[in-house]
């Protein structure tokens, strides 16, 4: 039997069962297996029905799992709601106290958490570690690599003393004893330990505030959002401890604002919004592309339109992030596709802002905001962090601040004339100054201007500036990394995807390839510039594209429409939850 | 290139090659002549200054200054400020602006640099119009107001910008006239000098659409020289005058600024990316 299973929990919010597959994911992952996460968010504010589905394996693991090999029930409501999920043949624990199952179709074992809670270990909040302990003990993993997390989560807590650790504890062993000598185990799921490996458990948010810090942001202004909050509360947390500064804006255009008003002081800046926000920032994009300002943007989709479902997944907001704005807006756009690329994307998004001079827009989405995986921890590597192009400097500027130590009332420097800050040059980068003793001042605007910054609306200027402002897109389609095909060299059928749905399709194309379908898939990890040269190969070596996307309107389908006049078989999820790999397989098998 | 030091400086060291593209005889004039004037007493170092604007007649401000500019969009000049002076404290900032900039789309943010107390100075040329669109009605435009956007009279009452401000607590309010350039030239140093958010009216006439010059000298007069600028009561009795427009410096309090106690919060260290991922083994 191979070592992997996938359990879900579904629960009340507000009764541990998100914070109990937490603890599930943390120790399997540091008893040495892969693990996946998955979770929905209840609605409402405090309390709701929610569910944490874990997919723990020793292979590395790219999607949630098709379905839940193993349910765990905390009420009846857990059992209507994801029952339909349940692998047939698969294990159904449930509290005969609630409900009793009619279904045939699974192997069901019955627990008692609310019974053993209460009277035995007699402190009903420790129910998720009696689910625990019932998991430790008809699955895996072993009782000590959880109660190692519970005990480390416990100390850091406000809420710790020794008398809550001991109820833990006992919780723990009083449902693993009861389920080893109470039930008899019929399934084939079991994990067996592994070797351990160097790796390390987060999710998407967390992975996008470290690779933030290594890229050097210096400053962070953002208004709360869900399901973006984490990053600006986590800034706010670790910005001043590293010489950065924070700034909770009162909207979302003051926020990007505040990040222009930052990136022109030379520091590194960011912000980090959903679909609401990302849509009042508009007008500051644009700003920040006519005025050649860097900036990093991260939307984390949600599902909308306007304020649509706060907690749920889409990848709606691509067209939004091509387009959305008026005039022709040169941006560059940036999507992960999952915990890693969280990282490692934003280390490539702060210097496409910097080298580019250009705001860049971060692509991620719900499901990624909250997926936990295991990633190697040679993943996190220290960043190159290029400057950006200036203008008659001797030394470079830190990162986190300009190297002026010049006092503000010594002399005023005068000057002959202004210098050509946006000149035009062949690949349409511009050296530019920044505010500090020696450099040179110009003034950057969202009015159409001439090299030196003026105001300028003469036809020729307009028409140059177009071309010098768009030129830099052209040399970042030259100079950014290309995507490899992933699958069958001789494939016949294409995929093309972009964002968090990686996983997922590539798990679709490994069960197709072994089902003997010559299949390969494409992932976009950049949206703007488009990576022609490897779209146009892929595109051409195949017979048949399907382009599988969380959204209603197909929007890379669009675009790959409007680029390369391709018609491509439109795979669309948009119910709010991200796609399994089951069902591309089938998109896949629908074709061939 | 960088010229050696200068040790006088005078206005015409801050003027920068480009011409006021403003109405002969527009107010602006007179708030750009002090601007400059009081760089020029303060000796800012043009490359450690920027004026920060939004859209409108007067936010073409930084193209006729020397110093560093950012001319942003409409309303978001005090967002702007704010985040360049969090990120760069060792720089002198200065928003500037109008009445549809600061009174309306970017009213909100006034309220939240006043709670802030980051240290900038805003410079609010107001006419009681809408000058760049052609004469549409503005929060400062007094009731009854007939516009091409008020054809029936202004139906809303009239923003009064210092009350405003003293209500806030913004810590240093003050208000000047463009006709009295030298006063409000003194009155824009000190703003420069106040650590904390700086608030400075000026009544900065629109000769073409709304002309309240006649109207503003005769209103116009200086707070009483015994005014004591630390009784915000006092400031905003004068500042709801309905008859007279009182010029001066009407309230200064120093207060913490943002961008300063942040940085005393905790001691910054180098960041590493080995010892940051260690919470997630």
């Amino acid at each position: 039997m191979e070592n992997e299973v996938t359990i879900r929990i579904g629960g009340e919010s507000g009764e541990g069962t998100i914070s109990g597959g937490d603890i599930l994911a943390l120790a399997s992952a540091r008893w040495g297996y892969h693990v996946f996460t998955f979770r929905t968010f209840p609605a409402e504010i405090l309390g709701g029905p929610c569910m944490f589905q874990v997919r723990i394996s020793d292979r590395p693991v790219k999607s949630m799992g098709d379905y839940a090999d193993v349910l765990i029930c905390l009420n009846k409501e857990a059992y209507d709601r994801n029952i339909r999920d349940l692998r047939r043949g698969g294990v159904l624990v449930y509290d005969p106290g609630d409900f009793t199952p009619e279904s045939d179709d699974f192997i069901t074992y019955a627990v008692p958490f609310n019974e053993l809670a209460r009277k035995e270990v007699q402190l009903f909040q420790t129910k998720n570690m009696v689910m625990l302990g019932a998991i430790a003990g008809l699955f895996g993993p072993p009782l000590e690599a959880l109660l190692q997390v519970v005990e480390s989560r416990l100390s850091k807590s406000r809420k710790a003393n020794p008398v809550l650790m001991e109820k833990n504890r006992l919780a723990l062993d009083i449902a693993y004893r009861y389920v080893r000598e109470k039930i008899e185990k019929r399934d084939p799921y079991q994990l067996s330990p592994v070797e351990k490996a160097d790796r390390v458990v987060l999710n998407g948010n967390q992975a996008v505030v470290a690779g933030a810090l290594a890229a050097g942001c210096g400053f962070f202004a953002g208004y709360p959002i869900t399901p973006a909050s984490d990053i600006m509360e986590a800034m706010a947390k670790e910005l001043p401890q590293v010489g950065g500064t924070f700034l909770q804006a009162e909207d979302e255009m003051a926020a990007l604002a505040a990040v222009l008003g930052a990136s022109f002081g030379g520091v590194r800046a960011m912000t980090a919004t959903s679909g609401p926000g990302f849509s009042l920032m508009t007008e500051l994009i644009g700003l920040a592309s006519m005025a050649e300002l860097p900036a990093v943007i991260v939307d984390a989709q949600r599902a909308g339109p306007s304020t649509g479902m706060p907690t749920k997944m889409e990848q709606a907001d691509l067209s939004f992030a091509l387009y959305g704005g008026h005039g022709d807006t040169p941006r560059l756009i940036v999507a992960p596709a999952n915990v890693a690329d969280c990282y490692s994307l934003m280390g490539l998004a702060f210097n496409m802002a910097d080298r580019y001079q250009m705001p860049v827009i971060f692509l991620t989405d719900q499901s990624l905001t909250a997926r936990v995986e295991s990633v190697d921890r040679s993943v996190f590597q220290p960043f190159t962090i290029e400057g950006r192009l200036e203008y008659g400097k001797v030394g470079s500027n830190g990162a986190n601040g300009a190297s002026s130590n010049g006092s503000k009332h010594e002399a005023a420097t005068a000057l002959a004339a202004s210098f050509a800050r946006y000149a035009y040059t062949a690949s349409g980068i511009s050296p530019m100054t920044i505010p500090g003793p020696g450099a040179l001042p110009y003034s950057a605007t969202g009015l159409e201007h001439n090299e030196h910054g003026h105001p300028d609306y003469e036809p020729e200027d307009h028409t140059a500036m177009m071309q010098k402002r768009f030129r830099k897109l052209e040399t970042a389609a030259q100079e950014l990394p290309q995507p490899e095909p992933y699958g069958d060299s001789n494939a016949e059928i294409g995929l093309i995807g972009w964002g968090s749905t990686e996983g997922a399709i590539q798990e679709a194309v490994d069960r197709a390839r072994a089902k003997g379908y010559k299949v390969a898939s494409l992932h976009l990890r950049i949206l703007s510039p488009l990576p022609d040269r490897a779209l146009r190969n892929f595109i051409s070596s195949v017979k048949t594209i399907i382009v599988p996307e969380c959204n209603y309107s197909g929007q890379l389908a669009n675009l790959l429409g409007a680029r390369y006049g391709l018609q491509p078989i439109r795979v669309n999820k948009f119910g709010g939850i991200p796609f399994t790999a089951g069902e591309i397989l089938r998109a896949i098998e629908e074709v061939c | 290139m960088v010229q050696s030091t200068t040790p006088t400086l005078t206005l015409k060291d801050y003027k920068s090659e480009v011409k006021p593209t403003w109405c002969p005889g527009c107010g602006d004039f007179g708030v750009l002549n002090a601007t400059l004037r009081s760089m020029a007493a303060l000796k800012l170092p043009v490359d450690q200054t920027v004026v920060v604007s939004g859209i409108g007649c007067s936010s073409r401000f930084p193209h006729f200054i020397r110093t560093f500019g950012f001319h942003s969009v409409h309303g978001r000049a005090l967002p702007v400020a704010q985040g360049l002076k969090m990120a760069r404290p060792d720089l002198t900032v200065i928003a500037v602006g109008g009445d549809g900039d600061f009174f309306s789309i970017g009213v909100g943010h006034l309220v939240h640099a006043a709670l802030r107390n980051i240290d900038i100075t805003a410079i609010v040329m107001d006419n009681e119009t809408y000058g760049l669109t052609k004469g549409q009605t503005s929060p400062t435009s007094p009731h009854g107001h007939k516009t091409k956007s008020s054809p029936y009279g202004l139906l809303a009452s009239q923003f009064n910008p210092v009350a405003t401000a003293l209500s806030l607590n913004v810590s240093f309010v003050a208000r000047g006239y463009s006709a009295r350039p030298k006063e409000l030239a003194a009155l824009i140093e000190q703003a420069t000098l106040h650590r904390g958010f700086s608030f400075v009216h000026v009544l900065s006439p629109c000769p073409t659409f709304y002309n309240t010059f006649d109207a503003w000298d005769a209103a116009v007069t200086p707070l009483p020289e015994d005014h004591d600028p630390s009784s915000r009561l006092k400031a905003l009795e004068y500042a709801l005058d309905s008859e007279k427009q009182y010029i001066g410096l009407f309230y200064r309090e120093e207060r913490p600024t943002m961008e300063r106690v942040t940085r005393e919060v905790v001691e910054p260290r180098e960041f590493r990316i080995d010892e940051y991922i260690q919470r997630y083994a």
